[in-house]
């Protein structure tokens, strides 16, 4: 038996309200599954279980607000829900009956909990979760149409989303309704000014030529439909990646005064928000990932931040950040480091620039990429070395 | 397909990327990516939207053509009279 908790999502999050559950008693989840939504500043978070197991009792409800640490559900590991375990889990409320599929390892099969009674105080107010009706707002669809799959009938986002059905755009390409700017603003602001109060950092720069990256593009997409096309910012999050996995002084986090290096590189990609928001979730893996696969997720990634659909994990699992300009903007970007990582590389737009190759003046493309660093991990030193590996890395994009 | 039709496409599929914005505001012949504030992955996102809604597969070399409202339903419009001869 385990307990789901409330996870912190951040170093500033003190709580956060519950406001889906996408399982119920007697489920099976297995690790990485996405089994709750919590709101906080950072906006609606789709919440991912590290265990697997049988989901025993939910005990929390939809709309409370609780701290971070507080149990949220109680969980069966598959050892307990085996049918064999019965006698040494603690006793089942109700008799176990035979699994179903024998092959399967199955939990002994429990009548579902007697059904809630509808809160009778708003008169034939439907059930559901505050995602779910501000997406049936947003399409004008009335809940009382929906089938809720959720506990005691509970109307879900994924039950709107299939009510929905191929008859509109899928909801991540819409505007993100449940987006709180401000409450980001706030989260943004307590993180960067713990940054600034408590990292010492260390700035560095390099001009790159990217003028190889840009030819290697133009070839590759060339015969490719526009969904698998690659953007430049996936070879930067490559490089990046690369040379964050050979300097591991750049790759981690530092917490309670000591620096703890990750054995993972999860790249976090900070993406803008229309409106003006900011959110860096985790490109998870990002120096195991093809190009290719790097690009779709990140496609994927971005969409899905951009309407407030982030999960867990990639909210509390990046260990280094990049931050890209992209085509518009200006040259260079010093960021702040996101605590409690160590570093953050920034990259500029590309501009065509007069350079010299093979003793000759051409115009090049020229990126200018930066480095903030932790002094209390690093030296200026290394972080050159870091550096200019990654605009080593970007001088072969074949094999990025 | 008219001329109208292909407008509105590319209006409904550049209003999911920039929800906000009331396209009838927006100068025909400006930068979208100024008058939008789109990135290069919103751009190929309206690309690839495009790709599926009409068919038509622009080339990265053919992009500055489209950076305006104007100029992208003129390319499309051309491309798909071409298509269709």
């Amino acid at each position: 038996m385990f307990e789901f908790r409330m996870p912190s999502l951040g170093p500033d999050m003190e709580a956060g309200t519950l406001v889906e559950w996408l399982v119920k008693p007697g489920d099976w989840v297995k690790r990485g599954d996405i089994v709750a939504v919590v709101e906080t500043q950072k906006g609606a978070i789709e919440i991912e279980i590290y265990q697997s197991g049988q989901i025993e009792q939910i005990l929390i409800d939809l709309d409370s607000k609780v701290p971070v640490g507080t149990p949220l559900a109680r969980i069966r590991t598959e050892l307990e829900a085996k049918p064999g375990a019965a006698a040494a889990a603690p006793p089942p409320i109700t008799p176990a009956a035979p699994p179903p599929v024998p092959s399967l390892v199955r939990a002994p099969v429990r009548p579902p909990p007697p059904p809630i009674a509808a809160a009778p105080g708003a008169a034939g107010r439907v059930r559901a979760s505050p995602a779910a009706r501000r997406l049936a707002e947003a399409h004008g669809i009335d809940l009382s149409t929906v089938t809720g799959s959720g506990p005691a009938g509970a109307i879900t986002y994924a039950d709107v989303e299939r009510h929905l059905g191929e008859a509109v755009a899928p909801p991540e390409r819409k505007r993100a309704l449940w987006l709180d700017l401000d409450a980001m603003r706030t989260a943004i602001a307590a993180a960067m000014a713990r940054s600034k109060r408590e990292i010492p950092h260390y700035y560095l720069e390099h001009q790159v030529d990217v003028t190889a990256c840009e030819q290697w593009l133009t070839q590759k997409n060339a015969t490719r439909p526009p969904d698998s096309r690659l953007l430049i910012g996936a070879l930067a999050i490559k490089a990046a990646g690369l040379g964050a996995r050979r300097f591991p002084a750049f790759n981690g986090f530092f917490r309670d005064n000591k620096f703890e290096p990750a054995q993972a590189v999860h790249v976090g990609v900070a993406i803008a928000i229309r409106g003006g928001g900011l959110a860096a979730p985790a490109l998870h893996d990002a120096d195991q990932l093809s190009l290719d696969e790097l690009m779709s997720r990140m496609r994927d990634l971005v969409q899905r931040t951009r309407s407030g659909r982030i999960r867990s994990s990639e909210i509390s699992d990046p260990t280094i950040t990049v931050s890209s300009l992209g085509e518009r903007g200006v040259e260079a970007l010093y960021g702040i480091i996101y605590p409690p990582q160590v570093a953050i590389v920034g990259i500029g737009k590309v501009v065509t620039r007069p350079w010299v190759v093979d003793g000759a003046i051409g115009p090049r493309s020229i990126v200018t990429l930066t480095l903030s660093a932790d002094h209390r991990v690093s030296d200026g030193h290394a972080g050159a070395l870091f550096l200019a590996e990654i605009g080593r890395l970007l001088q072969e994009p074949g094999k990025l | 397909m008219s001329d109208i039709d292909i407008r509105t496409a590319v209006q409904e599929e550049l209003n999911n990327i920039a929800p906000e914005i009331d396209l009838a505001t927006v100068d025909p012949a400006a930068d979208l990516r100024e008058a939008l504030d789109i990135d290069s992955m919103d751009f190929l996102n309206f690309i690839t939207a495009i790709h599926h809604r009409l068919s038509v597969d622009v080339p990265e070399l053919d992009y500055p053509k489209l950076i305006t409202l104007d100029g992208a339903v003129k390319y499309l419009e051309a491309k798909l009279k071409s298509s269709t001869r």
